[in-house]
């Protein structure tokens, strides 16, 4: 029987406060990165350490301390919108109290204050989507992990979700971030690791990798080094 | 192999908070739990009391009253009524949302990332159908008594019994529906009632007392498998005492030893849904 491995000698360090950008084609094991990291997904070999503990052996620790945006919005659906920023915060030992005060700032401040009482059915996928940053953000993660967090927005979201990103990372949190979107790669990472089939294929600053190129553009500088194109 | 800001914590923002305690989150989980089934309470209810009062009224009052069941009948099949509702409560209340939220939605993984380990993500599933099993018992129990009339033989006088009882049945009822929840996809579903649910119904000795089966005594033997039959024979060791049932003894320890297999399984299972 043949076993498939997703990831293969990926050897990195992300700096504390640093935002770090994950870029690789669909398959690249940009998101079994993220699940693994992010304790969902226990790797077969090597180790991981985030926040100083060990994914594997101290998964409680590092769930403590991270905060996890999903690919595709998986909200609570028993809970209105309201609920799942409260309980979330609950479940990370956040009061009832602080824990509305929170969700008052963030819902505010995503634009979906009004949707607090609805059902997330109700919600349209960019709403659901910033939802999930909100629940994301309301016990105050040290680490932020976004997997593809801007798939399915509107330009208009995607530019406000930036905005809030570079918040977030103005007040010293260190994210993580996976992209096949080159411009959002681009314009907030501080360092970008572009992997493909599992393997490290370059890792260095936005500047450093678009000087590679002929036409200074990332998009090139990707499709040189996976031989694919980065909506693929 | 990959390491994230491993000087913790950043000197840059607030200290994190210190860690919450397993017993703080295990309760904010119940507690969401407990909201949700608030919420959706009349739905549980006719839920609950539908089959069982339906069942109550053809078979433990229009069939007496017309002369068609012998008397002491009553008396076994109350005990089964409230066995059934017990168990299919507590499954359901269980089974139907894990199957969904391992589904497509997906939408357990908020409950994934709580600082909690996975296995208790699991045992709170199991103690929040437990609790929603117990009062469908509880509603469950005067309901059938208004309908059926005085019952021969029916006592309250061995409560610790009939405690007990009601503990571990709904315990085991309660694993066995979270493993049935982690191990059927939602296309599943119709499958499971089929070919599980509905034999366990019918075989698990809610109709009819466990010694009635010494007439086709491979029967007898085969359906102890099934969980029904010792939660059955239970309350009917604990409300009818002196209708033929099992030694106490032996549906204490079936019911155990089903709980401790059920909920073993089903945390296994549970690991490897909630770690793909």
């Amino acid at each position: 029987m043949s076993e498939t491995v997703a990831l293969e000698g990926l050897d990195l360090v992300v700096n504390e406060g640093e935002f770090f950008g994950l870029i690789g084609p669909n398959g690249a094991g940009k998101t079994t990165t993220i699940g693994m990291l992010t304790t969902r997904v226990i790797p077969t070999g090597g180790v991981a350490h985030v926040a100083g503990a060990d994914v594997v052996r101290q998964s409680v620790t590092v769930r403590q301390r991270i905060g996890v945006v999903p690919q595709r919005p998986n909200p609570d659906r028993s809970l209105d919108a309201w609920e799942n920023l409260i309980y979330h915060a609950a479940y990370f030992g956040v009061s009832r109290k602080e824990a509305a005060r929170r969700a008052m700032v963030l819902m505010e401040r995503l634009e979906i204050a009004d949707k607090a009482r609805m059902k997330v059915d109700q919600l349209s996928g960019g709403q659901q989507q910033r939802l999930m940053i909100a629940r994301a953000l309301i016990h105050e993660p040290t680490i932020l992990f976004l997997d593809e967090p801007t798939v399915g927005l509107d330009p208009n979201a995607r530019n406000s979700l930036w905005e809030i990103l570079r918040d977030l990372h103005r007040q010293g949190r260190t994210i993580v971030m996976t992209t096949h979107y080159m411009p959002e790669a681009d314009e907030l990472s501080d360092r970008i690791a572009l992997i493909d089939r599992g393997r490290l294929l370059a890792l260095d600053t936005p500047e450093n990798l678009k000087k590679q190129t002929s036409d200074g553009s990332l998009e090139t500088f990707f499709i040189a080094r996976s031989g694919r194109r980065s909506d693929t | 192999m990959t390491e994230i800001a491993s000087s913790y914590p950043p000197a840059s923002i607030a200290n994190p908070h210190p860690p919450v305690s397993a017993g703080r989150v295990f309760v904010a989980l119940l507690s969401r739990d407990l909201r949700v089934a608030r919420r959706e309470l009349p739905f549980f209810l006719i839920r609950t009391i539908m089959q069982p009062l339906l069942f109550v009224v053809v078979f433990g009052y229009l069939l007496p009253k017309m002369g068609f069941t012998q008397q002491g009948y009553q008396a076994a099949l109350l005990p089964g009524i409230l066995a059934l509702s017990l168990m299919l409560s507590s499954a359901q209340s269980v089974t139907l949302p894990m199957v969904t939220e391992f589904g497509w939605t997906k939408e357990i993984e908020d409950r994934l990332l709580a600082p909690i380990s996975i296995d208790l993500v699991a045992i709170e599933k199991i103690v929040n159908a437990m609790i929603q099993g117990i009062i469908a018992a509880l509603v469950v129990l005067p309901l059938a008594r208004l309908v059926m009339g005085p019952v021969a033989g029916f006592t309250f006088s061995h409560v610790p019994d009939l405690l007990l009882v009601v503990i571990l049945s709904a315990a085991a009822a309660s694993a066995f529906g979270l493993l049935l929840g982690v191990l059927i996809s939602p296309q599943q579903i119709g499958f499971m009632f089929s070919l599980i649910i509905t034999p366990m119904i019918f075989f698990g000795c809610a109709y009819y007392p466990w010694r009635g089966l010494d007439v086709v005594p491979w029967l007898k033997y085969a359906v102890l498998i099934n969980p029904l039959v010792y939660i059955s024979e239970g309350l009917r060791a604990s409300l009818t005492p002196s209708m033929p049932h099992m030694p106490f003894l032996a549906i204490v320890t079936a019911l155990i030893v089903l709980t401790a297999g059920f909920t073993w399984a089903a945390l296994v299972r549970f690991r490897i849904r909630a770690l793909g």
